[in-house]
């Protein structure tokens, strides 16, 4: 009897615990007193994600590879076998291609909009549960990173750097409800700011343009209007494209859906953007607009055969 | 409290969140995240009663809240893995009873935590909590938690008894 009411004591006393931690942590909002002890959390568990990262990935790896191997008494199963096997490895070179691929398109954008970047990997992604986009990358303040950098991969805006460790930094994602991008129209001066809506079907983000009269139309491309002092978001990283418009023009504010360069559901490859540009890069960073698709031509080539008339 | 028991806790607390983002939220499975995290608490209550059920709640919760790439109020699954693992402690008597009650604390608990970490959200103004949301995951998250519980729980329950059995629990046994 008397050991359940301590229990019961005990867990007063923790739900009063926690809930006092909340309403500081809540009070305090970008500079809570919590933040130290979250710091210190980075510290020490931002190497034990890194070995479970290093683990885990080829185990991920493996779960899209994977095909039972056989017992093999006989011949056919043996060539079933070697076939699964070879298979394998074809997948697995094709995955080590795609990769130097990520590696290639990231150093292009980076080259392209003058951004000097720090590449890291994502070793780390937020439960779907804590309804927070969030993903750890394997760099921290050690290799140059702070708090509210630009981060970028091949494709695009990714997010921005919200909590550093020393070997580790938390990247709250450009689809989170909390993230707002200012933005700008491909070769115009029209400035809006999008907001994040986690990951659903069509579009990602909700776009707000500031100008009622605004002419934006689906497929018009946007690129990052850049933060005051350039962060938390330098000028004219692509972040995505407009798929629908909502709102007339000449009403107050014009929204419209825009559906993200950048998969977010398969981040690896991605950088940190260390240093802004020196100048403004505008629209250079964008991929070539796709030509116009040109009419198909049916082209009949005839080419005289010599030996129509010939004797042999 | 003996320390066995407490390293063991401490071991597993620090697998389940290591493989879960690391591993199982990088799946990107259709709505929720298995939440091995909750299975672990869950387990231990059952193991070792009401009283370390709460503690290591708490413990995990915490952790849950700080380890990155958390990004919440900290305090918010302290909260809700407090009551989880004190409720499913409390509750171990009747799990004994039969192999179908099991699978529905779990259940219970895979809804519940969702739910009261989402209302305590809500209450702060989290713009990430939305009906939508929360209705997306919810049915995924208790079924992915009850097929994964049927290997945690059992796995988990096996290494407690071995590493410190529980006085109480073998003379409460009705086996």
């Amino acid at each position: 009897m008397n050991d359940t009411r301590r229990t019961r004591v005990l867990l007063a006393l923790l739900l009063v615990t926690s809930v006092s931690l909340i309403t500081i942590d809540y009070r305090g909002g970008d500079d809570s007193p919590l933040n130290g002890v979250r710091s210190f959390a980075a510290t020490l568990f931002g190497p034990v994600e890194r070995v479970a990262a290093a683990i885990a990935k080829p185990v991920s790896d493996a779960v899209e590879g994977v095909s039972g191997l056989g017992d093999g008494r006989d011949e056919a199963a043996r060539l079933d076998r070697q076939n699964k096997e070879l298979r394998r490895r074809l997948r697995t070179g094709a995955l080590d291609r795609s990769r130097g691929q990520e590696l290639d398109d990231l150093l292009k954008v980076a080259g392209a909009g003058q951004y000097r970047i720090v590449p890291a990997r994502v070793i780390a992604v937020g439960a779907a549960q804590t309804f927070s986009w969030t993903v750890t990358l394997d760099a921290g303040s050690r290799d140059g990173i702070r708090p509210d950098m630009t981060v970028l991969d091949g494709d695009g805006l990714v997010g921005r750097v919200k909590t550093v460790g020393p070997t580790t930094s938390t990247v709250l994602l450009a689809v989170d409800p909390e993230s707002s991008v200012g933005v700008r129209l491909e070769a115009s001066l029209e400035v809006g700011f999008t907001t994040g809506q986690g990951i659903r079907d069509q579009g990602d983000l909700d776009l707000r343009l500031l100008d009622g009269q605004s002419t934006v139309a689906p497929g018009d491309r946007l690129v990052t209007f850049g933060s005051q002092g350039d962060t938390p978001y330098v000028p004219g990283v692509p972040v995505g494209r407009v798929v629908t418009v909502s709102g007339s023009p000449g009403s107050q504010t014009r929204t419209a859906v825009v559906s993200p360069y950048v998969d977010f559901t398969s981040l690896d490859l991605v950088g940190v953007v260390v240093e802004p540009p020196r100048k403004e890069p505008r629209d250079s960073v964008l991929p070539p607009k796709p030509a116009a698709t040109p009419t198909p031509t049916v082209t009949v080539t005839v080419t005289a055969t010599p030996q129509a008339s010939g004797s042999g | 409290m003996p320390p066995a028991r407490v390293l063991l806790a401490a071991l597993l607390v620090v697998v389940a969140l290591a493989v879960q983002v690391t591993l199982l939220a990088r799946l990107r499975l259709p709505g929720a995240t298995p939440d091995l995290l909750l299975l672990v608490v869950l387990a231990l209550a059952l193991a070792y009663g009401p009283a370390f059920g709460l503690g290591v709640g708490f413990g995990a919760g915490l952790a849950a809240d700080l380890v990155p790439p958390a990004d919440h109020e900290v305090g918010r699954w302290a909260l809700v893995l407090t009551l989880v693992g004190y409720l499913a402690g409390a509750a171990r008597g009747e799990t004994r009873r039969s192999a179908f009650v099991p699978l529905v604390v779990v259940g219970a608990a895979g809804a519940s935590s969702v739910l009261l970490f989402a209302g305590l959200g809500a209450l702060m103004d989290d713009p990430n909590i939305t009906w939508g949301a929360v209705t997306d995951l919810l049915p995924t998250a208790v079924l992915y938690d009850v097929v994964l519980s049927a290997f945690v729980v059992p796995g988990v329950l096996a290494v407690a008894s071995r590493v410190e059995p529980d006085t109480e629990a073998f003379a409460g046994a009705t086996r």
